[in-house]
């Protein structure tokens, strides 16, 4: 047996003995991703299963072990991530720290700065957000507005920002502000701070699907320490990008469902039933499917190659836009057909039958997949730029 | 094993490239096709190819072949649909190959394709679609079989000299027990060719098998248990038309790509014009998916893995759609130009029809993928 498959048959083994049952179901609504943080709101298993991960430096089985992390090579965090999906485990901690944040401070952090956030993110302990968006910056990011006045040790911050997740939820925020008016990208600082800190409220927004995740989020006179900032001032945008990248690569992966057979396919079944040649009894329902199932399939083998390739350092650096772009555009239609495969049952708001509206709710969500972390024409712009090289207007 | 080529794949790809491009670029397709040549590919491009290893690419080297895999051989098949250059390597290199190995058939015809003397034709579909329907019979006679019946879309059929027959020893049509596959030489007495240029100017035979007497020993494999050569045939040869449309799609994204960094309209060049970059960008992405897919199949195959059936399907179908794109928005971002004959970009959509075609299209292989799920 050469390593590896020990540590598969070790792994296997260690995740019959730690992952409760609970978490082996599918996620049915919001409630069901674990988030932790100071104010955490568990549900049975949850805790239990994040704990027992983290303990391993598992929920984030790549980091360093010194950041809590697991220090497992590429191909050992594959098998770990195969092993997972084979027994359909749940995600053990839903974390912006994780998927945003952790890779700009291993990047671009100091070493007190790493030690001081990066074990508590795998531990689960700081649930974080991100204050990027702003009322007259989206899409065109770099035209923010929110001010940091150098005060000597600290930066006095002023402004408002926009659609930003869990604020409400948030114990940190990570920030880019202005820190010099005259230059549009070379005047952006990125920093950290409480949320808990003076000065600085929240105030949650509606949305189509009736949830409230995102908030307005204001800032009047915060005192943020110069300690916080990541990276020099006047550089956040390095910062800001590399981040986005990661966001990207994270939300490409909702396009994908978890290892084995389409949810999808089995609600069908169940509305329009089979005929005699077992095939769906509605036949362009059954070829929408099929053919979006081409392109899932696929999509989950370019997902696969993608992160070998980033692995590898092989990966161009704007391919994650293009991963973005098409996980979430394929996501939006996934949830497409899931509503045409529900017909009516799937329309229901509020039964108790249908969990609150779950697939409904869920469906509408999705539309914000290809807005959220840079709409789908900002990536295709990125796409025909920086890897088709074609020319600027 | 990571999604991605090792260092040899990657190295055999460079010789390859460089070797196509100039050995068989589009030009030397046009050259034949203006040239209304009846063989349709170059026997010296052909020979070439031998000398170079790739007819044995897929041959053990205790066989006197490369002993490589579906991997490597659907990096020479990409650069044979990048480069559109007519050649029977896919039907005799990679379909026929994989469904001699390993029977008594394989010494008999091995070196003749190692050589680059030998090509092979594939007489599988029946029908205008490609289906699972084997209606041709073999019926025992003296110590062998007579054929009867008819076969289509035979690349190379009318010049091959050894033509791989799917017939029904047992059972009816549609079954998928009852098959045998055979091994038929082109000089069998009472088997009538007739050659049909497509689209694309390469030629594809309708094959009539009048009682075509063979021995016993032209049974590949086993009497009635012809769908386990048969399947290999088909896996390999979806993978290779895949790899093959990767390179048709790639090379029209490419060609498009450069034309719209140089066509010049209202003063700027029209890929600044976003509604054209988002096109352009689009494609790529489809094209990126599509050539996971492709090496995805291509290693699962390799590794002997059961879920490289399923793979392989995927990638047929979605190489097939990725491809159909790129030759769309070739031909359309070309403008005018992109309908003429003289310029490149047309062959390319006709080429892609036709492997989009080869061994079940798009709807075939979404359909195969929904049956093996159960819906
Ligand atoms: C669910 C959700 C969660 C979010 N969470 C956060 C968060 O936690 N933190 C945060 O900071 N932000 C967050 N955002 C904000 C998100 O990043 C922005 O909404 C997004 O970047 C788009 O900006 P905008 O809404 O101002 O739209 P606009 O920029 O006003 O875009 C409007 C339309 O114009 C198009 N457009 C704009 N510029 C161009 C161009 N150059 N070329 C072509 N088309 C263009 C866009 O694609 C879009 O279709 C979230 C958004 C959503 C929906």
């Amino acid at each position: 047996m050469t390593d590896l498959d020990t540590f598969r048959t070790e792994t296997r083994a260690w995740l019959a003995a730690n992952c409760p049952p609970e978490m082996r179901e599918p996620v049915r609504s919001e409630k069901d991703a674990t988030w932790g943080g100071r104010n955490p709101d568990f549900q049975p298993g949850q805790k239990e299963w994040m704990d027992a991960m983290a303990s391993r430096g598992w929920t984030v089985p790549d980091w360093p072990k010194a950041y809590g992390g697991g220090g497992l090579s590429p191909a050992e965090t594959k098998i770990l991530r195969e092993e997972l999906a084979a027994i359909k485990a749940r995600n053990p901690l839903n974390s912006f720290g994780i998927s945003m944040l952790g890779p700009a401070l291993l990047k671009y952090g100091t070493e007190e700065q790493k030690l001081e956030h990066l074990p508590k993110i795998a531990r689960g302990e700081i649930r974080w957000c991100q204050g990027y968006s702003e009322p007259n910056a989206g899409s065109d990011l770099a035209s923010l507005a929110t001010s940091a006045e150098d005060k000597g040790d600290y930066y006095l911050v002023n402004g408002q920002k926009v659609w930003t997740s869990y604020a409400d939820k948030a114990d940190w925020i990570f920030c880019l502000v202005r820190t010099d008016k005259t230059n549009k990208q070379g005047g952006i600082s990125f920093v950290l701070f409480d949320m808990a800190s003076e000065g600085v409220s929240t105030k949650p927004i509606l949305l189509i699907s009736g949830y409230s995740p995102f908030c307005e989020t204001f800032f009047d006179n915060v005192k943020v320490p110069k300690a916080n900032r990541i990276h020099d001032e006047n550089k956040g945008w390095d910062v800001a990008k590399y981040l986005l990248g990661h966001e990207r690569e994270m939300i490409s992966g909702m396009g994908l469902a978890s290892t084995g057979r389409n949810p999808l396919i089995d609600g069908a079944i169940a509305t329009v039933g089979l005929d005699h040649d077992g095939k769906l009894a509605d036949p362009l329902l059954r070829a929408s499917i099929a053919l979006f199932e081409v392109r899932a399939k696929a999509f989950g083998m370019m997902s696969e190659r993608f992160i070998d390739e980033l692995k590898a350092g092989r990966a161009h650096p704007a391919q994650p836009s293009m991963m973005k772009y098409y996980g979430t555009e394929l996501n939006k239609s996934r949830y497409e057909l899931m509503m045409a495969a529900g017909g009516s049952d799937s329309l229901e708001w509020e039964s108790e039958r249908s969990s609150g509206g779950g697939a409904a709710r869920a469906w509408l969500r999705t539309k914000a997949n290809s807005i959220e972390g840079g709409t789908s024409e900002i990536q295709l712009n990125i796409i025909a730029k920086r890897i088709l090289d074609l020319p600027s207007a | 094993m990571p999604l991605y080529l090792n260092d040899e794949q990657t190295m055999l790809r460079d010789t390859t490239r460089d070797f196509v491009a100039e050995h068989a670029p589009v030009s030397h397709m046009r050259a034949l096709r203006d040239a209304k040549d009846v063989t349709g590919f170059s026997r010296d491009l052909w020979k070439s190819f031998a000398e170079m290893g790739f007819t044995g690419i897929l041959i053990g080297e205790d066989q006197g072949g490369l002993g490589l895999g579906h991997v490597e051989a659907g990096v020479v098949l990409e650069e044979i649909g990048r480069n559109l250059s007519p050649s029977p390597f896919l039907s005799t290199a990679v379909a026929a190959v994989e469904a001699l190995k390993g029977s008594a058939q394989a010494e008999r015809w091995f070196p003749g394709i190692i050589a680059g003397e030998t090509v092979a034709a594939l007489a599988i579909d029946e029908a205008a679609k490609h289906r699972g329907t084997v209606a041709m019979k073999a019926e025992r006679s003296g110590n062998g079989f007579k054929l009867s019946g008819r076969k289509q879309f035979v690349t190379h059929g009318h010049i091959a000299d050894l033509i791989i027959v799917a017939a029904r020893t047992a059972g009816s049509a549609d079954d998928e027990q009852g098959i045998t596959l055979f091994a038929v030489d082109k000089s069998a007495a009472n088997l009538t060719s007739e050659a049909e240029r497509l689209a694309d100017s390469s030629l594809a035979a309708r094959l009539t098998f009048d009682g075509v007497e063979v021995d016993a020993d032209a049974v590949i494999g086993e009497v009635d248990a012809g769908s386990d050569p048969l399947n290999r045939l088909l896996r390999a040869g979806r993978t290779g038309a895949s790899a093959e449309l990767l390179g048709v799609g790639g090379g029209a994204m490419d060609l498009t790509v450069n034309y719209l960094k140089e066509r010049k309209q209202f003063g700027a060049t029209i890929g600044s014009f976003q509604a054209l970059q988002h096109r352009a960008a689009h494609l790529y992405s489809e094209m990126e998916v599509a050539r996971a897919a492709v090496l995805k199949a291509a290693q699962l195959l390799d590794e002997g893995d059961e879920k490289a059936d399923a793979a392989v399907s995927v990638a047929k179908a979605m190489t097939a759609l990725a491809t159909t794109l790129s030759v769309q928005e070739g031909v359309q971002m070309h403008g005018g130009i992109g309908m003429t004959d003289e310029y490149d970009i047309g062959f390319y959509m006709k080429r892609a029809r036709v492997l989009a075609e080869m061994f079940g299209d798009a709807n075939f292989h979404a359909d195969r993928l929904a049956l093996a799920a159960g819906y």
